[in-house]
């Protein structure tokens, strides 16, 4: 079997990290944050009704494949994707497509692989990584998350990329077929951020964007009285890991849309956006501080009412921040 | 976040095999170069917080198997933190149906195709689920 030169990058993300690398790979250089803001990947949410484990989900960012879908249409890059019906057939064209040299990436659950650290392996099934060659049976993978390259066997494999739940991943696979050479980035930039302030201020409904911080603020502020000591802490707990887990959080997500900006204005001679990047880094440190707050609250395990009401008070005023963020965001020229 | 405030408070729940990555800001306000990071506090509090949570349901489950409440595969649901429709869809049977699984007199009667179903979705062998230590 042939061997592929795969330069791995470690980037906070999956997603928005195997376009970073992927493209790479066919010479077009994207930085993660570059692909995070063109893939409008920044986001709010709060789902009181979508329980994972019996705790309401929370996410800082756009829905699983949104990034990627957008990224190549506005970068004019063609994919190949593939889902299957039967784990033999996905192993086999996956096979196939390495076998001519080509990294592939798939979608898997972080549970079924066995490399991730086991407090991190809960049944999530979004995660992508890419697979670039063989070693043996091993297949060699780049998990943008890890540090370094690692090997994963067949079984593994085959289990993480038919995992059941929700989404199902059904073994897809994907690699690009068609990647331009040279592309100028001002367009996508403007439509990624375009999109992501419609999406942040614009959607009609309470738990989206701006809009659901302050949903959850209403929410967090009676979680004491409503659920009692011990399942307040466990919502809020959820809270703050959908936000720092494995620098996919909240906050890192905000640092990584203003390291976005911030290129965006180099490239572009916009110091308006610089400017702008600074003001979402303070953003950011918001919600740490929330989260740092959160998180002493989770251990002192006493819900008081006052201290829920102060965490209530601090999303307020990320929700008020973000919201005057977005809207001078969607005033730039670009 | 500056690149000296990038937390590092491990606590091994990576268990030093990897870091991850934050975008962190120069002195000057700039982004140049990503930070790793061992892990931060408030995360840790909500990780352990959530494995408390799985470990206390495990640990009731296997009570109530030995008291003859529920049946083992209520006892493996949590173990492998699965939920009802979660491995309803790996065993390939309705929601009701597992539920219907759940209590001892209806375990008893299983078939041996329907407990291998079970021990597969699992990853253990049918001996072990019959019996849960």
């Amino acid at each position: 079997m042939s061997q592929v030169q795969f330069n791995h990058v470690q980037t906070a993300h999956c997603e928005s990290g195997v376009i970073s690398n992927l493209f790479r790979h066919y010479g077009l250089n994207i930085s993660e944050p570059m692909a995070f803001g063109i893939g409008a990947g920044i986001f709010f949410g709060h789902l009181p009704f979508v329980k994972v484990n019996g705790v309401p989900g929370t996410t800082y960012r756009i829905w699983p494949g949104a990034i990627f879908q957008r990224v190549c249409s506005r970068l004019g890059v063609k994919m190949q994707s593939q889902k299957f019906s039967s784990p033999e057939k996905a192993m086999q064209a996956l096979d196939r497509v390495i076998g001519e040299g080509i990294p592939v990436g798939v979608l898997s659950s972080v549970y079924y692989l066995p490399y991730f650290p086991p407090a991190y392996r809960f049944h999530f099934n979004a995660h992508n990584l890419v697979i670039y060659g063989k070693n043996g049976d091993n297949y060699q993978v780049s998990d943008p998350i890890m540090d370094v390259v690692t090997e994963i066997d067949p079984k593994s494999l085959a289990e993480a990329r038919f995992a059941k739940g929700f989404p199902e991943p059904k073994g897809k696979m994907y690699y690009p077929v068609q990647v331009p050479s040279g592309v100028s980035l001002q367009k996508p930039i403007r439509q990624g951020i375009e999109q992501a302030c419609h999406y942040m201020l614009k959607i009609p409904v309470p738990m989206f964007g701006v809009k659901g911080m302050r949903f959850l603020a209403k929410r967090v502020k009676h979680y004491p009285e409503k659920l009692g000591d011990r399942k307040a802490t466990l919502y809020l707990g959820n809270i703050i890991r959908m936000q720092e887990e494995i620098g996919t959080g909240g906050a890192g997500f905000r640092f990584m849309y203003a390291a976005f900006l911030q290129e965006a204005a180099d490239l572009l001679q916009q110091p308006e956006l610089a400017k702008l990047s600074r003001e979402l880094t303070g953003i950011g440190d918001l919600w740490r501080n929330f989260a740092f707050n959160a998180g002493r609250v989770c251990k002192s395990r006493s819900a008081d009412n006052v201290s829920y009401a102060e965490l209530s008070e601090m999303l307020l005023q990320c929700a008020a921040a973000e919201e005057v963020f977005f809207k001078k965001l969607s005033k730039v020229k670009i | 976040m500056k690149q000296n405030e990038v937390p590092q408070d491990g606590d091994n729940l990576h268990e030093g095999t990897f870091k991850q990555l934050f975008y962190a800001v120069n002195d000057a306000g700039e982004y140049k170069q990503p930070v790793t990071s061992v892990g931060w506090e408030p995360e840790n509090v909500a990780m352990a917080q959530a494995w408390e949570e799985v470990h206390a349901k495990v640990e009731k489950a296997r009570e109530r198997v030995l008291a003859g409440e529920i049946s083992p595969i209520a006892y493996y649901m949590e173990k492998t933190l699965m939920d009802l429709p979660l491995l309803a869809s790996y065993v390939s049977k309705f929601q009701w149906q597992v539920k219907r699984h759940l209590q001892p007199r209806v375990f008893k009667n299983l078939s041996s195709t329907m407990l291998q179903r079970y021990a597969a979705a699992f990853k253990i062998t049918v001996q072990e689920l019959q019996h849960i230590k």
